[in-house]
């Protein structure tokens, strides 16, 4: 039983080395990581070699890599399989999958690389039991990981698209099943504009897209506190945790620059205001100008005071500035006397709910609790923070992305002239894949609709 | 006392309009038939709307005749007036009604059964079906075989196979205010004996309900308050057997006319005394045909809904009121109606009444409409849960061409939903669960664009010819219309059209742009404006071809792109449905299989994955499961 389509999928976990597997298997691998990759002539290479190159998509460089490739039948999956070797940082590993998936590759399932190394013969027939259990694991977990990224905005967002969507619907084919009824003229100058409007939204989905857009951008986070609390020693804790991964670039606000780093699979994209110098300006003077600046994008705060001596009226000031943005005080100089408690701390700068943690940046002490919180406070701590939120993420953009092209056929279906049942076939379409996103099937959605909006029949 | 002892090759219970089908096609294959019916006189009898075909229900009329059944030439033959519904929409949904002379009809269908070979009609009720345990070396998942019935006057028939269509005769009662008949339509004597015969044979009953509208004498009418409705000028015929030019008939009209808030009032101040919501009526209604009660109730903003007025046949005074059923009582009934503009003085014929009975749960069945645990015995129509006569009647002609199939050894015949909405309609009705009568719609059929009623000959007629209900003649001559079809598509896409001032002049004569370059014609007609039909002057060479010829290269061409998409997605599907699945395949063998999905699979015994995938409660991990144990467990 040979499968079709090609599958992609990230193959490797968040390893410490920092290396990411995505691997890609069936009849088209070859010729669709060919497409995106520079360096070697893959349709030509022969079967277990290793290729050096760049994988890029529309232009775009997205990484340096290493291809190992593997000609049927001599792969895991008894297929054509490619294995890249790109960065572990989840940015890239999401970015790589995306450009495989546009290149024509399907996300795998849970478990269908094992799925087609079985039915390819790949192992014997006692492994069956094990294969069943682990389609279902991974399923259960995919599931779990789906529900608990989509935020309650974004679930609300796509339920009332598909909802406009699916009355529409309702309406042309109540028309076309009631004609004497009802009538569909002046019907398609509303579609049109209906269906620019939803996918307005849901480009404004695939740009805000919470979860999305921390996992693909990370999270922006700004280091704020007074001059010699030790925000440029925390910085480099936090950089030289993981050197591998962190690269410079430009920043977007002006002369600051960006630091990336990657906490057990959370990137954090850190906005380096630690070289302020003082000035005779009183805001200036505290350092916190171009923070204050940067503090409107930001997803986090890190608000350091120095525990070893007592707050001072510039802590009182800095603090006055948070505002509603997520924040962690951080308690720095924990391997010197302590002066102010957690205790204090809250009360007197008034952080109440703000979790408060000890540290010692000079000594990398309290960095795993950090990093702890930080994960329970962005990812509600229901998941670890793997690849299988990669999938899922990469998984709704491909349903978002599917969406607007059967949108795009809508419209394009409208200019044409084509009549109105035409449109039917791409709108629940469109509708069935919104659906995806949030986890529900179409079944008797249409019919259902049809009769509880429209009064029909003899 | 037993005293009869008869022995035909098949029953069928009930003639209504699957049980018609169902014997003339099991009595044309050469199977000795009998039919019963609880009155000779209610053969093919049409006792609610006045019309065949509609929406979605022309297509299935249009199928049961590309398989060699009889409503279509039916209905030719007796219509009074005939329309193309949604001619302004895409060829997919165009949709043939036609009005029926009611009397005609039923009196046709009766001559073509009388004068039918191998085949007997009897009225008398059957109260008892007879099986007996099955051969264990008997490799299907039935337990047992039907043998034959017997009837409530204490006669035995036997037969290799027995089909039920028994309509909405099963323990049947009308209702209309506090007034209740425990009867069939019309006051036809109600079956109430094979319901409980049928439970005895372990087969779960569903009561459900349907409703009519009052008959008024058309002499009581004022025509002028009403818009007439006419037919089309051009009346194109149900059967693909029916010469055009043979039924272009003096047609009768029907009226529009509307309810408005007298009415709506009347309902509302009665709805106490209407059994749907004084709780008399247990059964559940069929969402799509609604009582007028339901109507004023579930849609309280509307300010009017849209009564269809249609003639009852060429020698009646009555006048259907479509849109208008009621249980309402006699008094109240003559209220909300005289409210109606033209129907001021509105004399009753017959009352609106609602009507409850039983029918199986058709999950009980496979695609073949035989069910899964008696061997031989079908189900088709009404007594399934469905609604309608034009999904009785494709029901029907199945049950009795797998009942022939069955007896003559032959592979069984299963429509799938990518052939036609009869395979649409049997899937959804044996798969999915069911909770009010069916009735076939367009959104139903995924792909609606491929299964048109202007094909269904090029769909289906290879079945109708391989079971041996369609003749030679007839198969031959829709594989001649496919071959010219195909060569003209090809022939067209290397026609040229340049772009000289004749095209110019001619296209802008069709309200068209004209071309800057030249192209293909099979690419001009792509425009919304153009047809293949109506850029005949540019193409010179044109061989002469019928319209039913010219019809379908159109269609093909002009919707290329959309139809192509559909055709992936049909192979998409086959690949599923092609995956079979054994009859007896032990679920509970299955290691960790989910307790839903087992449990749901066990209760369907789906055909195939394809079926299994459209199980509610059936995930894609559950499939996958499923294939890779069937994998497994190849050629052990």
């Amino acid at each position: 039983m040979m499968e079709r389509d090609t599958i992609a999928a990230i193959a490797t976990g968040l390893v410490p080395s920092g290396i990411g597997i995505i691997r890609v298997s069936g009849p088209d691998a070859i010729r669709i990581v060919d497409g995106i990759f520079t360096g070697a002539d893959l349709s030509e290479a022969s079967t277990h070699t290793i290729h050096y190159g760049m994988i890029s998509l529309h232009g775009e460089l997205i990484d340096e890599v290493l291809v190992a490739l593997m000609r049927s039948p001599r792969s895991y999956t008894k297929e054509d399989t490619v294995e890249i070797d790109c960065h572990g940082s989840p940015l890239v590993m999401q970015k790589v999958l995306e450009a495989v998936c546009h290149a024509g590759a399907r996300l795998a399932e849970p478990g269908e690389f094992t799925k087609r190394a079985f039915f390819n013969g790949r192992m014997d027939l006692s492994e069956a039991e094990s294969v069943i259990d682990l389609i279902y694991s991974k399923t259960d977990y995919a599931r779990k990981s789906a529900l608990s990224i989509l935020r309650g905005s974004m679930k609300e967002k796509i339920s009332e698209l598909r909802k406009r969507l699916l009355h529409r619907t309702a309406y042309i084919e109540a028309a076309l099943d009631d004609p004497e009824h009802y009538d569909l003229s002046g019907f398609t100058e509303e579609l049109r504009r209906d269906v620019l409007q939803v996918e307005d939204e849901i480009d404004r989905i695939l740009q805000t897209s919470e979860n999305g857009r921390l996992l693909a951008e990370g999270i922006r986070t700004v280091i704020l506190g007074k001059p010699n609390v030790g925000k440029s020693s925390l910085l480099n804790c936090l950089l030289g945790e993981d050197r591998a991964i962190v690269t410079e670039i430009a920043g977007t606000t002006r002369d600051t620059l960006e630091e990336q780093a990657l906490l057990d699979g959370i990137l954090l994209k850190i906005i380096d205001t630690a070289g302020i110098q003082d000035t005779m300006d009183p805001v200036e003077k505290i350092g916190v100008k171009k923070a204050v600046d940067s503090l409107s994008d930001a997803d986090l705060i890190l608000f350091v005071v120095d525990g070893s001596k007592p707050l001072t009226e510039e802590d009182h000031q800095i603090a006055g500035l948070l505002g509603p943005k997520t924040v962690l005080g951080l308690l720095n100089k924990s391997d010197l006397p302590a002066v102010v408690s957690k205790e204090m701390m809250e009360e007197q700068l008034s952080l109440s709910g703000i979790p408060i943690l000890s540290i010692s940046s000079k000594m990398g002490q309290g960095l795993d609790q950090l990093k702890t919180t930080i994960s329970n406070v962005f990812f509600q701590g229901n998941i670890s923070f793997n690849d299988e939120l990669i999938v899922t993420n990469v998984r709704q953009k491909e349903s978002l992305r599917k969406t607007k092209e059967s949108l795009s056929r809508v419209l394009e279906s409208i200019e044409a002239g084509m009549p109105e049942d035409f449109y039917s076939v791409d709108l629940m379409d469109a509708y069935g894949e919104l659906g995806r996103i949030i986890g529900e099937k179409v079944e008797e959605d249409l019919v259902n609709e049809i009769f509880a909006e429209f009064c029909m029949g003899k | 006392m037993p005293y009869v002892e008869e022995t035909y090759d098949v029953i069928v219970i009930g003639a209504g309009h699957a049980g018609c089908e169902a014997a003339l096609a099991t009595a044309r294959l050469d199977l000795s038939t009998i039919i019963f019916t609880v009155s000779i006189d209610s053969i093919a009898m049409m006792p609610c709307n006045p019309n065949i075909g509609g929406t979605s229900k022309g297509h299935l009329v249009r199928e049961v005749d590309a398989l060699g059944g009889q409503m279509g030439i039916n209905i030719d033959k007796t219509f009074i007036q005939s329309k193309m519904l949604n001619k302004s929409k895409g060829p997919a949904v165009h949709s043939l009604r036609a009005q029926a002379d009611k009397a005609a009809y039923s009196m046709r269908m009766r001559e073509t059964l009388q004068s039918t070979a191998n085949l007997t009609i009897r009225q008398a009720e059957v109260a008892e079906l007879l099986t007996e345990p099955l051969d264990a070396k008997d490799h299907s998942r039935a337990k047992k075989r039907i043998v034959g019935v017997r009837t409530f006057s204490g006669a035995f028939y036997h037969a290799k196979a027995v089909i039920l269509c028994s309509g909405v005769y099963l323990n049947a009662r009308c209702l209309y205010g506090d007034t209740i008949n425990e009867t069939g339509p019309n006051g036809l004597q109600a079956a109430t004996h094979l319901s409980e015969s049928l439970q005895k044979n372990g087969i779960e009953l569903y009561r459900f309900k349907t409703g009519t509208p009052a008959r008024i004498d058309r002499r009581s009418i004022d025509f002028s308050k009403l818009e007439e409705q006419n037919g089309d000028e051009k009346i194109c015929p149900f059967s693909f057997s029916t010469d055009p030019s043979e039924i272009q008939i003096d047609q009768v009209s029907c009226y529009l006319t509307y309810t408005n808030e007298e009415t709506h009032r009347i309902i509302r101040e009665n709805l106490d005394r209407s059994p749907m919501y004084s709780g008399v009526i247990e059964g559940t209604g069929p969402r799509y045909c609604p009582s007028i009660e339901d109507k004023v109730v579930h849609f309280p903003d509307k300010e009017r809904h849209q009564i269809f007025v249609e003639p009852e046949g060429l020698h009646t005074n009555e006048m259907y009121l479509s849109g208008m059923s009621s249980s309402m009582p006699e008094d109240v009934q003559y209220q909300m109606y005289r409210t109606l503009p033209g129907f001021e003085h509105a004399v009753i014929v017959r009352n609106a009444y609602a009507i409850e009975y039983d029918c199986i749960n058709p999950n009980q069945l496979k695609p073949t409409l035989e069910f899964k645990e008696i061997k031989g015995f079908f189900s088709a129509g009404q007594s399934n849960g469905s609604s309608g006569y034009e999904e009785a009647a494709a029901q029907g002609i199945l049950a009795g061409i797998n009942a022939a199939m069955l007896i003559k050894q032959e592979e069984p015949l299963v429509i799938d939903r990518s052939e036609g909405y009869l395979g649409v309609l049997v899937d959804d009705l044996v798969t999915k669960e069911t909770t009010e009568p069916y009735r076939m719609m367009t959104s139903r059929a995924e792909y609606r664009l491929l299964l048109r009623q202007d094909n269904a000959d090029l769909r289906l007629s290879k079945y109708g010819y391989r079971v041996g209900l369609l003749s030679k003649e007839r198969y031959d001559h829709v594989c001649e219309k496919e071959r010219l079809i195909g060569e003209e598509i090809r022939r067209i896409r290397t026609v040229m059209v340049g772009s000289s001032e004749e095209v110019s002049l001619c296209l802008s004569s069709l309200g068209s742009v004209p071309l800057t370059h030249g192209m293909s014609l099979a690419e001009l007609i792509r425009r919304p404006e153009l047809t293949y039909q109506n850029v005949a002057p540019l193409d010179p060479d044109r061989p002469v071809l019928s319209e039913e010829v010219q019809e379908q290269v159109n269609i093909a061409v002009k919707y290329e792109g959309y139809i192509e998409r559909q055709i992936k997605q049909v192979e998409e599907f086959k690949r599923l449905e092609n995956k079979r699945i054994p009859e007896n395949f032990d679920y509970d063998a299955v290691p960790s299989l989910r307790i839903e999905a087992r449990q749901k699979l066990k209760r369907f015994t789906p055909a195939s994955i394809g079926q299994a995938s459209r199980i509610s409660g059936v995930s894609p991990a559950d499939l996958t499961v499923l294939l890779v144990f069937m994998e497994a467990n190849h050629g052990k």
